[in-house]
């Protein structure tokens, strides 16, 4: 848990440095090694770490547009997912997707740019596995923000009805881009919620990593063993705009120090260390998780870009021969030029 | 009064937004709600200011929730109020399109004619920085192929001030799509031509009446939003070749100016259109099929650009192959010459 809660934070550190290369001083968003937009989540490891520390490689994971710590947790291919970062070709997606839309079938991650939409895709993924009598589970992660949105509500009702292996995951960092959670609901925990639709519900706070990793214990144990869904609410902390380039203007002055306090990482040391481990071993996971990172994100600057007629490839996985006449006809045309 | 109004030049998100502000100093009964559009002032810009000068009251955040705050706007709209709500991005619809496509669109016709919806339903369209297939797209046929909605689609500020004072004083919903990069930006630059000369006072476009900018008996381009800019700059290149190209501007598509089109078709016999949106069953078709039903004996070469039916992709060298640029629009007018 440790080890994927320091890779998430230096794997964020890292993305920002190179995200910002090429878009200094005067910041453009199509600029730059890194295409497109960014939402980092440094802050909200222990959620992540500590939830996915509970799943198998068959267990599926549905993350929302700020996914990285979760995939990381999740062992999604880091040098693979880091190409994709860059819209590389051999990235996840070979560079269709790019950072919010990232797809690891090999360990069953999938996530969505649009809010709440994974949730009911993790209630089909629960579902598949009850009817094949497996005992695999799925968890949506989603935002806060998000569980205004009615598919979080369809898919809280659906899973219960049916008593299917899901848990819902909400990350609380109080903020849906430049909205307070204050202004938008009037209900403070958000697990509170699982109680209208008859499950269980619990809210935990991610400085202390371990109680979030006791909580979805019982809440994954739950779901395997065939007693339903559950509903997990994270406090966690945002420590940096909603996505790079955001000025945040909107944020009170003195929230960001206020957070930084509430750090899960070096709490975790902490509890660590009181646990009787050893500094050195701590030093250790560190520094190969840093190399890890260093490593998947110079190799993924080295891939190659996908070819412009590969565009039209993937639309389908049994594609109408017109098509497949299209796309070659374009890779052809591509090879005159 | 009217002897110092000065030439001044404004953004295009400015220019909406200070239509919107003299709309609603003039009628109570004009409010604003969406995502981030009170303190933030909308993601792009689109309501900056607006909260410090009305306040809460009618400069609304609202809760993630497409389908109850696009809904809410209908019923208030039915109830005589005129709203407007902002979809934050064309391609979160999805969550919603009950109460835009069912509801806004519909209540009218179906209440044979009893009940109205005078409601501005704004959204950011467009792509070209790599946001990826959820993030990018125009969906200007979708809105227009159903009926019961106005859609409108500005290409400069001083079109996006004078169509949204109609489309807020207009009785019907009316969908407006703005280009995010025509929207003047600081972290997303625009292409020259969207920032012009805008007039203080209030003044109206009418819906239906496409803008000739650029006259040419060799060439006729029909196109909208960004592409306007794209074609402008295909036919000054065409120009030193002596290719002389007619542009029009659409501006809106519901209603349609099919006149404009076809006369302009009648004199250059050739017609290429140009869309960001995707190629079938779309808007392109449209404007063929229109010219053909009113001047088939005057056709004699056609082309069509637009998005190849595959969702927008990450990486940019596929994202820049896909959407016609102005490169691929000088080509097709020489191709038809
Ligand atoms: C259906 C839909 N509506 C709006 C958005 C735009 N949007 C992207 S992230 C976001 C805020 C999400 O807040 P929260 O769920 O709390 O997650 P956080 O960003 O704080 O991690 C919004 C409104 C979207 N992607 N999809």
């Amino acid at each position: 848990m440790y080890d994927n809660m320091v890779t998430a934070r230096y794997y964020e550190e890292r993305l920002q440095e190179e995200y910002l290369e090429g878009k200094q001083p005067a910041f453009d968003i199509s600029a730059g090694p890194i295409p497109g937009e960014l939402h980092l989540a440094a802050g909200h490891e222990a959620s992540g770490a500590g939830v996915c520390q509970h799943l198998r490689d068959d267990d599926t994971v549905t993350g929302p547009h700020r996914p990285h710590h979760i995939a990381i947790a999740k062992g999604v291919d880091l040098k693979k997912m880091t190409a994709e970062i860059f819209g590389r070709e051999t990235g996840l997606c070979r560079g269709k997707g790019g950072h919010m839309h990232l797809f690891d079938p090999s360990v069953n991650f999938a996530c969505s740019g649009i809010i709440a939409q994974g949730c009911p895709t993790a209630v089909g993924a629960a579902m598949a596995a009850k009817k094949r009598g497996l005992d695999s589970v799925a968890v949506a992660f989603l935002g806060e923000g998000a569980i205004d949105q009615g598919g979080f509500f369809e898919s809280l009702n659906l899973a219960q009805v049916q008593q299917l292996p899901v848990v819902f995951v909400i990350e609380d960092n109080d903020w849906a881009i430049s909205m307070p959670k204050d202004r938008v609901t009037d209900v403070k925990d958000g697990s509170m919620r699982a109680k209208g639709h008859g499950m269980p519900g619990e809210r935990v706070d991610s400085n202390d990593a371990i109680a979030v990793y006791e909580a979805a214990k019982k809440a994954v144990s739950r779901a395997r063993n065939g007693n339903g869904p559950t509903l997990l609410e994270v406090q966690v902390h945002r420590h940096m705009g909603h996505f790079m380039g955001d000025a945040e203007a909107y944020r009170p002055d003195d929230e960001l120090e206020r957070i930084k306090k509430l750090d899960p990482i070096p709490r975790l040391e902490q509890d660590l260390l009181n646990e009787g481990v050893d500094q050195s071993e701590l030093d250790e996971i560190r520094t190969k998780a840093h190399e890890r990172v260093d490593e998947a994100i110079a190799w993924a600057k080295e891939q190659p870009e996908p070819e412009p007629h590969e565009a039209l490839e993937d639309v389908f996985h049994n594609p109408p021969e017109e098509w497949v006449e299209a796309a070659n006809m374009a890779a052809a045309q591509e090879g005159d030029d | 009064m009217t002897q110092q109004v000065a030439e001044r030049e404004l953004t295009m998100s400015r220019a909406m937004v200070e239509a919107i502000k003299q709309e609603m100093e003039a009628n109570e009964e004009v409010f604003v709600m969406g995502e981030d559009i009170a303190d933030y002032g909308g993601i792009f810009s689109s309501t900056t200011g607006l909260l410090d000068e009305f306040g809460r009251d009618r400069v609304m955040d609202v809760p993630i929730s497409e389908t109850a705050f696009i809904g809410a706007a209908v019923g208030a709209a039915q109830a005589g109020m005129r709203p407007i709500a902002e979809l934050m991005f064309v391609d979160f619809f999805g969550v919603a399109m009950d109460q835009i496509y069912n509801q806004m669109a519909k209540n009218t016709y179906m209440s044979g004619g009893a009940v109205s919806v005078p409601m501005v339903l704004m959204t950011a369209v467009g792509g070209t920085y790599s946001d990826a297939g959820q993030h990018s797209q125009t969906l200007y046929g979708t809105f227009a192929h159903l009926p019961g909605m106005k859609v409108v689609v500005p290409s400069n500020a001083y079109d996006a001030k004078g169509l949204m004072h109609s489309a807020i004083r207009d009785d019907d919903p009316v969908v407006f799509m703005f280009h995010k990069r025509l929207m003047g930006l600081g972290w997303m630059p625009s292409p020259e031509g969207p920032k012009n000369t805008v007039p203080e006072e209030p003044y109206t476009i009418p819906f239906g009446q496409a803008d000739i900018k650029r006259e040419g008996a060799d060439a006729t381009v029909v196109t909208l939003g960004l592409h306007v800019h794209r074609a402008c700059e295909a036919a000054r290149e065409l120009a030193d070749e002596g290719i002389e190209t007619e542009i029009i501007d659409l501006r809106t598509l519901v209603p349609f100016d099919t006149k404009t089109v076809v006369d302009s078709v009648r004199k250059t016999g050739r017609l290429i259109v140009v869309d960001e949106d995707y190629r079938s069953f779309g808007l392109t078709g449209e404007v063929v099929a229109r010219v053909a039903e009113h001047a088939l004996d005057d056709l004699e070469e056609v082309r069509r650009l637009a998005i190849p039916d595959v969702p927008i992709p990450y990486a940019r060298p596929l994202e820049t192959a896909l959407n016609p640029s102005a490169k691929q629009i000088a080509d097709a007018i020489r191709d038809t010459q």
